[in-house]
């Protein structure tokens, strides 16, 4: 018996998967979800979607669920995922599209406050700490 | 051979012993050290995003800088800045309307940045234009019986562009440490990463990092954990005592940088090391083995 299936591009949220695709140089749909990311994924025990997660709900257009995931802002573009992947996906430039998304929008909801570190903490942190934390978690 | 260095932020203050080691070892070995004039924070990480061109602009004046400098060759040993400078300067060799972008942006340099310099890691440095049978050769005080686990973290090996070496099994570091006379040890999460910058923000997934990594390496007999990076020696020896609260079983373990091993064999005093900087204390490991 066969089954037939219907697709709605129009329920998608095309214009987030278009920005998501445009700043990260990469086309979601050519992930086939084998999972090999989140396999190797040295931050997967503190993220609440993993890599392939993150590029399934990106596919699908699930803004909401992406920008406001802690998955997003625990992964520090070690790579591992972007050399394991068997499609050649940028898993790591699509997440950091998405921090770009939340970083970029009108709310400017940065994920750090140096200012609020207890300053004992601050003084014995390396710049090279410092600066990449701000690079990455602030806009 | 004259090279233009570049440091980086960290190893003018947290990192002073991977300055101190860098400048001693290469000049031990006949090198002509001079550090890169008017340098800039490199930015530390590369950003991902397609349209991210304005930071690209730190590691692009550093490299008219060094094209300026017209050495043999332009190197750094921090893995962060290595990994910064090379893939800005791979971005703008493949992207040409990018290149044009920042040279308008920077029009008030002296020199235009056509993408026509190398960046070298110090590890590359030493194995494609020294050799390390000549490095050897140069060894006054082999490391015999001491036993080194290579951390290479991320950014030397991974993206695959932008690599030293093999991103799944390296073994650069390796080979440098048996010219030297040491032996390295087996090492499965060599390239894991440490955490890097959540350190700042979040603690204790460094924690949990730190004790896996510093943990895999004890397991497997390190004496010390030797590395190319100042965030991942800040996090595996700095914050060594945050994984031993997770696991009280988490023997002390010493981070170095490979250049302190370099600078320790090939003669070098022991004030170049600045041993006093390590949070894990290394002397007794070095005595041991009759090295200091």
């Amino acid at each position: 018996m066969s089954v037939p299936v219907r697709i709605y591009p129009e329920r998608s949220n095309r214009g987030f998967v278009d920005q998501v695709e445009r700043l990260s140089g990469q086309r979601l749909l050519a992930c086939y979800q084998c999972g090999n990311c989140s396999a190797g994924c040295p931050m997967a025990d503190h993220m609440d979607l993993l890599p392939h997660q993150i590029i399934r709900s990106a596919q699908l257009g699930l803004a909401e669920a992406l920008c406001g995931s802690r998955a997003i802002w625990a992964c520090v573009s070690c790579m591992t995922c972007n050399g394991r992947c068997p499609k050649g996906v940028r898993i790591a430039e699509v997440i950091e599209a998405v921090r770009e998304v939340v970083l970029r929008s009108n709310r400017r909801d940065d994920r750090l406050e140096v200012s609020a570190l207890p300053a004992e903490r601050l003084a014995s942190l390396p710049p090279i700490a410092l600066i990449s934390a701000m690079r990455k978690l602030t806009s | 051979m004259r090279i233009s260095y570049f440091p980086g932020c960290t190893l003018k203050n947290h990192a002073v012993n991977f300055d101190d080691s860098t400048i001693a070892a290469c000049t031990r070995l006949g090198l002509t050290v001079t550090e890169l004039d008017r340098w800039n924070c490199c930015g530390t990480v590369h950003g991902l995003a397609s349209d991210d061109l304005i930071h690209r602009m730190a590691p692009i004046t550093n490299l008219i800088r060094a094209k300026e400098a017209d050495a043999d060759a332009f190197m750094t040993g921090c893995a962060m800045c290595y990994s910064t400078l090379k893939r800005a300067n791979l971005h703008l060799r493949e992207n040409p309307e990018a290149l044009s972008v920042v040279n308008g942006f920077l029009s008030l340099e002296q020199t235009d940045y056509r993408g026509d310099l190398d960046v070298l890691h110090l590890l590359e440095l030493l194995r494609d234009r020294i050799g390390f049978a000549q490095l050897a050769a140069r060894v006054e005080r082999p490391l015999s019986g001491l036993r080194v686990a290579c951390y290479y973290g991320c950014l030397l090996v991974r993206p695959r562009a932008a690599a030293i070496d093999d991103s799944e099994n390296p073994k650069v570091m390796e080979d440098l440490m048996a010219a030297l006379g040491a032996t390295p040890v087996a090492f499965p999460l060599k390239t894991e990463c440490c955490g890097a910058y959540q350190v700042v923000a979040d603690p204790g997934i460094i924690a949990e990092r730190t004790r896996r990594i510093m943990g895999s390496a004890a397991s497997h007999g390190a004496d010390l954990v030797v590395m190319s990076c100042p965030l991942c020696a800040y996090n595996l020896d700095d914050r060594q005592a945050d994984a031993r609260r997770l696991d009280p079983d988490l023997a002390p373990l010493p981070v170095f940088y490979f250049t302190q091993l370099m600078a320790l064999a090939l003669g070098c005093g022991e004030d170049v090391l600045r041993l006093e900087r390590h949070r894990t204390d290394p002397r007794a490991t070095l005595t041991a083995r009759g090295l200091l």
